[in-house]
C-alpha cells in the first residue's frame, strides 16, 4: 500500500509546488491590498499542505510515531512564527515569511527522508537526528533573529555600525585563517565540540554591509579602489583558507554591488577579465580545484576516484529520478555523499521529480526578483545596496550549489539556503532575511508617513478653504483648491 | 541587474532539462548506478523480442522463485542481444533500465502493491528480424567475422551477426574460460561495431566519387592502361591476385577492382577533400549508438606524404572502419546521398502494451547528392553485372555493390569484404560482410551478402 500512496502523493507535492512556483512569480505583479493578501493565505496554505503530504508520506513508509510528534511540532513552529511575526511586525513582508516556511519545509522533509527515522522514537537518540537538530537550529535562530527588523527601525548611527561589523568580520575570517579546522582541505570552522562555526557564513552579511556603507555615497575612482582594496582582503583571506567557493561568492557579489553603485558596467568587465585571470591562476595553484575541474569535464572516467564519484553518483539520483522523481523512500539518495549538505537538490530531483526541481529553482529566483524589486524602491542607499548584496549573494549560491549537482559548472561545495542541514547556514539567512525584512518595514513605514503627511496636508488645506468661505458651494471649490495644492507638493 | 540572474537562472534551468530528457537515459544504465540493482528485486526483468514479437530474451521464474534469463535463439543474437549476468552486455545493458522498469497499468500496479507480486519489466522491442538474422548467421558459417544489414531509408538495424559466437545461455558457466588470464577468446566482441577492420577495394567507392567530383566534366575520359603493377618511386602497388587489367575506365576500373587505376587516379585528388567526404560517412569518429563502438580512422590530410594516401584510397595502410561503418558507406548511396543514424531499439512497451518510448529515423549526415548517389548506383550495378561481384548478383532482384580483398598482414593473406543493396532502383536493404581470412570478396563475401538478401527480398 505505501508504494501506491507514495506515488499518489508524489503527484499531490508536485502540484502543490507548481501552483506556489507559480503564485510567487505572479505576486510580484499584483497591486491592490486584497488581491495580495488573498494570494498570500493562498500560498501559506500551499505550503502546509504540501508539508502535511510529505510527513504523511514519510509516515506511512517507516510507520515510526515519531515522525508525527515531529511534524506537529514543526507545524507548530510555522503558526507561531507566522502569528508572532505578523503581530509584531504587521508591516512585513509576507514573501519572505511563505517564502521561508515553503524552503524549511522542503528542507525538513528531505532531511527526516534522509536521516534514520528509527532515532526519532527515543528522545535522547532524536537530538542526534540531523532533521531534529536541523528543526532546533531554526527554532534558534528564528528567535534570535525576531528582533533583527527591530533594531534596524531604531539605527540611528550606521555608518559606525557597519564599520564595526565589517572589521569584525574581517577579523573573524583572518582568525579562522589562523586557528580553523580543516574540512576537505579548506579551513572553514571552529570547532567548539558540541557545535562547530563556520565563520565565513556570517562575515559574508557584513562584508555586503561594509561594502554598501563604503560606497553608499561616494563612488569616485579613489573611493571605488579603497571598497575594492577592503573586498580584496576579504578573498585574499578566504583562498589563502582554501575556501575558494566563499572567495568566488564574495567576489561575485561585490561586483553585483559596485556595478549598481557606479552604474560603471567598465568595472563590471573589469572585475570579470580579473576574476577570470584569477581562476585560472587559482586552476594551476591549488591541486584541488584541477581535480574539481577534471572531475566536471569528465566525471565518469573518473567514477571510482576521489572527485568523479559524488558527481557521478549525483548524475544517477538525478537521472534515475527523471521528469516526475520516484517518490519519497523509493529512491536512493543517501548513496551520494554529502548528501544533506551540497547534493541535497540531487536528493530532492531524485525522489520529488525534476519537474518539483525547476519549481524549487523558479521559487529561488522569485524570491532574487523580489529583493532586487525591493532595492529600486528604496530611497536610501545604504540600504538599498544591501538589499542588492544580498540578493546577489543568495542567487550566486543557489546557482552554485543546483549548477554544480547537475555539472553545469564546476562542484564548489555551497549549500542550498534553508534548505541544507547547516547550523551555520541556516542562522546566516534568517540573519539576511531578517536585515531584509527590517529594510522593507523601514521603507513601508517611510511610504505610510508620506501617506499620512498628504493627507494631514490635504485636511489641512480643506480646512483653510473652508474657513474663507462659510457656504456649502464655495466648500466645494475649496476642495478642488485642496486637490490641486497636493499634486503640487507631490 | 534582476534580468541577468533572470538570463543565468534560465540557462540553469535549461541544462537541468536538457540532462533529464536527453542525457539521463544513457547516464542511469552505468552499471555504477546501484539503483538498478535495487529495482531488480522489485520487477522481474522485460523480454526482449524481434519486430515481429519473437522472444529474443526473456524470463522464466522458477519454482524456486528465482528468475532465469533464457535466450531462445541461443547464439544466433549472441553479441546484439547480449547477457544480461556478469555485468551485462549488448541491447541487454544497454536497456537495462528500461527492462527493470514496469509500466503495467495503474490497476495492475495495485494489486502487485497490495499482493508484494513482482511487477512485469517493459519489453524491449528491437528492430531487427529474426529471419534475416538467421539466414546470416547460417550463411557466415564457421567463418569469424562480421555481418550486419540495415534500412536505408530508416537506419533500422534488420540483421547484426558476429563470430566467434558464444551461447548466451551459457554465460555462467563459460565465463572463466572467457575473460580467464591468459584467455584469447574475443567471441564476446561485438565485431559489427567493435571489429577495425581495413576497408580493402570496398572504399574505392569514396576514391570514385571524389575522382568524379574533381573531375565533373572529363572522368569519363580517364584512361588507364594496367599491367598489373602501379609504381610510385620505390614502391609498387599491385593488383589483386596478379591480375593484369588491361584498359581503364573509371566505371570498369569500379568494376574490376583495379588498384593501379585506383593509385593513379588519387595522385591528384585534394586530400583534404577526400577526409572531409569520410569523415561524413563516419570515419575518425565514433557513432553514438546503444552499443560500444570502435572509432574507424581515415588519417589523411593536406600533409601526408602521397604514397600512405595511395595506400589508403585503396582501402589499405592506415584506413581502418568497422563493418557498420562500412554498411553505411553503402547506405548512403541507396538512400539518395543521406545517411540514416543506425538504430536497434524500435520501442519500449509497458506490460499493458502501451508504448513508453518510440525512436524515430534520424538522419544522421548528407554524404552527396541525389545525382552523385544515382550514378554511383549505376557504378556499382556495374560491378555486380559486369565485374567482381557477379556471384553476389541474383536474376530476381538487381543488387549494386562492391566487393574488397583486404590485406592485414604482410603476408598475402586477405579479409573478404562486401558491401550492397538491393533492389538497386529501390533500396530495401543494404548489407555490409566481412570475413576474417576469407581471401576473395568476391568468391566468399559476395554470396553471404545473396543469401542475407534473399531472405529480406524473397518471402
Ligand atoms: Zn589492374
Amino acid at each position: 500500500m505505501a508504494t501506491i500512496f507514495t506515488v499518489v502523493t508524489k503527484y499531490i507535492m508536485l502540484f502543490l509546488m507548481a501552483l506556489y512556483a507559480w503564485d510567487s512569480l505572479t505576486v510580484i505583479h499584483l497591486k491592490t491590498q486584497s488581491q495580495l493578501s488573498w494570494k498570500y493565505h493562498k500560498m501559506l496554505a500551499l505550503t502546509l499542505m504540501f508539508h502535511l503530504t510529505a510527513y504523511a508520506t514519510i509516515f506511512i513508509n517507516t510507520k515510526n510515531t515519531g515522525v508525527l510528534v515531529f511534524y506537529g511540532l514543526q507545524l507548530l513552529f510555522f503558526v507561531l512564527y507566522h502569528v508572532v511575526y505578523r503581530r509584531l511586525y504587521p508591516r512585513s513582508s509576507r514573501l519572505f515569511l511563505n517564502h521561508t516556511t515553503m524552503l524549511l519545509a522542503v528542507g525538513f522533509a528531505v532531511l527526516t527522508r534522509l536521516s534514520d527515522a528509527d532515532q526519532l522514537l527515543d528522545i535522547t537518540t532524536a537530538l542526534g537526528n540531523r532533521a531534529v537538530k536541523q528543526f532546533v537550529l531554526v527554532c534558534g535562530a528564528a528567535a534570535v533573529t525576531l528582533f533583527v527588523p527591530k533594531f534596524i527601525e531604531k539605527l540611528r548611527i550606521k555608518k559606525r555600525t557597519a564599520e564595526i561589523l565589517g572589521v569584525g568580520g574581517l577579523l573573524m575570517l583572518v582568525l579562522v585563517a589562523l586557528l580553523g579546522k580543516t574540512t576537505y582541505g579548506a579551513n572553514l570552522s571552529f570547532d567548539f565540540k558540541v557545535f562547530t562555526l563556520q565563520p565565513s557564513e556570517f562575515v559574508k552579511l557584513t562584508f555586503v554591509i561594509l561594502t554598501a556603507m563604503l560606497l553608499q555615497v561616494k563612488t569616485d575612482f579613489k573611493r571605488v579602489c579603497f571598497a575594492t582594496a577592503v573586498a580584496g582582503s576579504h578573498v585574499i583571506i578566504l583562498v589563502v583558507s582554501n575556501d575558494l567557493g566563499s572567495a568566488l561568492i564574495y567576489f561575485l557579489t561585490y561586483l553585483v554591488i559596485l556595478y549598481v553603485a557606479t552604474h560603471q558596467p567598465l568595472y563590471l568587465f573589469a572585475g570579470l577579465g580579473c576574476g577570470s585571470a584569477a581562476a585560472v591562476a587559482a586552476y594551476f595553484l591549488f591541486s584541488h580545484v584541477r581535480v574539481r575541474v577534471a572531475a566536471w569535464q569528465d566525471p565518469w572516467s573518473l567514477i571510482d576516484k576521489d572527485g568523479g564519484y559524488q558527481i557521478t553518483q549525483g548524475l544517477f539520483a538525478i537521472g534515475s529520478g527523471g521528469w516526475l522523481g520516484s517518490g519519497l523512500y523509493q529512491g536512493m539518495p543517501t548513496k551520494i555523499p554529502v548528501v544533506s549538505k551540497d547534493y541535497i537538490f540531487a536528493a530532492i530531483s531524485e525522489e520529488f521529480g525534476g519537474l518539483f526541481g525547476v519549481c524549487l529553482i523558479l521559487v529561488c529566483l522569485s524570491l532574487i526578483l523580489y529583493i532586487f524589486r525591493m532595492a529600486t524602491k528604496v530611497g536610501e542607499s545604504f540600504y538599498k545596496l544591501i538589499a542588492v548584496g544580498f540578493a546577489a549573494l543568495y542567487g550566486i549560491q543557489v546557482l552554485l550549489t543546483v549548477g554544480g549537482v547537475t555539472k553545469w559548472i564546476p562542484l564548489t561545495g555551497v549549500t542550498l539556503p534553508f534548505v541544507s542541514y547547516g547550523g551555520s547556514s541556516i542562522l546566516s539567512t534568517f540573519l539576511m532575511i531578517a536585515v531584509l525584512q527590517g529594510i522593507y518595514i523601514l521603507k513601508r513605514n517611510e511610504d505610510e508617513e508620506i501617506e499620512r503627511k498628504r493627507k494631514e496636508r490635504k485636511l489641512r488645506g480643506n480646512r483653510a478653504a473652508a474657513g474663507t468661505a462659510g457656504s456649502g458651494r464655495s466648500r466645494k471649490t475649496g476642495e478642488k483648491a485642496g486637490q490641486k495644492e497636493t499634486k503640487q507638493r507631490n | 541587474m534582476a534580468v541577468t540572474f533572470g538570463l543565468i537562472f534560465a540557462g540553469l534551468m535549461c541544462y537541468y532539462g536538457y540532462f533529464l530528457s536527453v542525457q539521463a537515459d544513457q547516464v542511469i544504465n552505468n552499471p555504477y548506478n546501484t539503483r538498478i540493482a535495487a529495482m531488480a528485486g522489485k520487477v522481474i526483468r522485460g523480454d526482449i523480442t524481434d519486430k515481429n514479437g519473437n522472444l529474443l530474451a526473456t524470463s522464466q521464474v522458477q519454482e524456486d522463485d528465482s528468475v532465469l534469463r533464457v535466450y531462445p535463439y541461443g547464439r544466433t543474437f549472441a553479441q546484439a542481444v547480449g547477457y544480461h549476468s556478469k555485468g551485462g552486455s549488448g541491447i541487454e545493458a544497454a536497456m537495462n533500465f528500461e527492462l527493470l522498469s514496469s509500466h503495467s497499468g495503474i490497476l495492475k500496479g495495485l494489486v502487485n502493491d497490495v499482493t508484494h507480486q513482482k511487477g512485469q519489466g517493459d519489453t524491449v522491442v528491437t528492430t531487427l528480424d529474426a529471419r534475416i538474422q538467421q539466414a546470416a548467421y547460417d550463411a557466415l558459417g564457421d567463418y569469424s567475422g562480421a555481418v550486419v544489414a540495415m534500412e536505408p531509408g530508416t537506419g533500422k538495424i534488420l540483421a547484426m551477426v558476429s563470430k566467434p559466437d558464444y551461447d548466451p545461455n551459457q554465460i555462467n558457466e563459460i565465463w572463466d574460460r572467457l575473460v580467464g588470464e591468459g584467455s584469447t577468446e574475443t567471441c564476446l566482441l561485438n565485431r559489427v561495431t567493435q571489429g577495425l577492420y581495413p576497408p580493402g577495394s570496398t572504399f574505392k567507392i569514396l576514391t570514385a566519387l571524389e575522382y568524379i567530383r574533381e573531375h565533373p566534366d572529363d572522368w569519363e575520359d580517364y584512361t588507364y592502361e594496367c599491367d598489373g603493377a602501379f609504381e610510385y618511386g620505390d614502391y609498387t602497388i599491385r593488383c589483386s591476385e596478379n591480375a593484369v587489367h588491361g584498359h581503364m575506365t573509371v566505371r570498369s576500373a569500379l568494376a574490376k577492382s583495379c588498384n593501379g587505376a585506383f593509385a593513379n587516379m588519387a595522385e591528384s585528388l585534394d586530400k583534404d577533400a577526400m577526409r572531409s567526404l569520410c569523415d561524413a560517412v563516419g570515419y575518425n569518429s565514433r557513432l553514438d549508438m546503444a552499443l560500444p563502438q570502435s572509432a574507424t580512422s581515415f588519417p589523411i590530410d593536406q600533409n601526408t606524404d602521397t604514397w600512405q594516401m595511395l595506400q589508403s584510397v585503396i582501402g589499405q595502410g592506415k584506413t581502418q572502419t568497422t563493418p557498420l561503418v562500412n554498411a553505411l558507406m553503402a547506405a548512403s548511396v541507396a538512400n539518395g546521398g543521406t545517411i540514416m543514424k543506425p538504430y536497434l531499439i524500435d520501442r519500449v512497451e509497458g506490460a499493458n502494451g502501451k508504448i513508453q518510448e518510440k525512436n524515430m529515423p534520424q538522419s544522421l549526415s548528407k554524404v552527396m547528392t541525389p545525382e552523385e548517389a544515382e550514378l554511383m548506383t549505376e557504378l556499382m550495378v556495374g560491378v555486380i553485372n559486369e565485374g567482381t561481384g557477379s556471384v553476389g548478383g541474383s536474376d530476381q532482384y538487381q543488387v549494386a555493390g562492391k566487393t574488397g580483398s583486404a590485406q592485414y598482414d604482410s603476408s598475402e593473406n586477405t579479409h573478404a569484404l562486401f558491401v550492397g543493396f538491393a533492389p538497386a532502383d529501390n533500396p530495401k536493404i543494404v548489407v555490409s560482410v566481412i570475413v576474417e581470412q576469407g581471401g576473395s570478396g568476391g568468391r566468399v563475401a559476395a554470396p553471404i551478402a545473396k543469401a542475407v538478401m534473399d531472405a529480406a527480398l524473397l518471402q
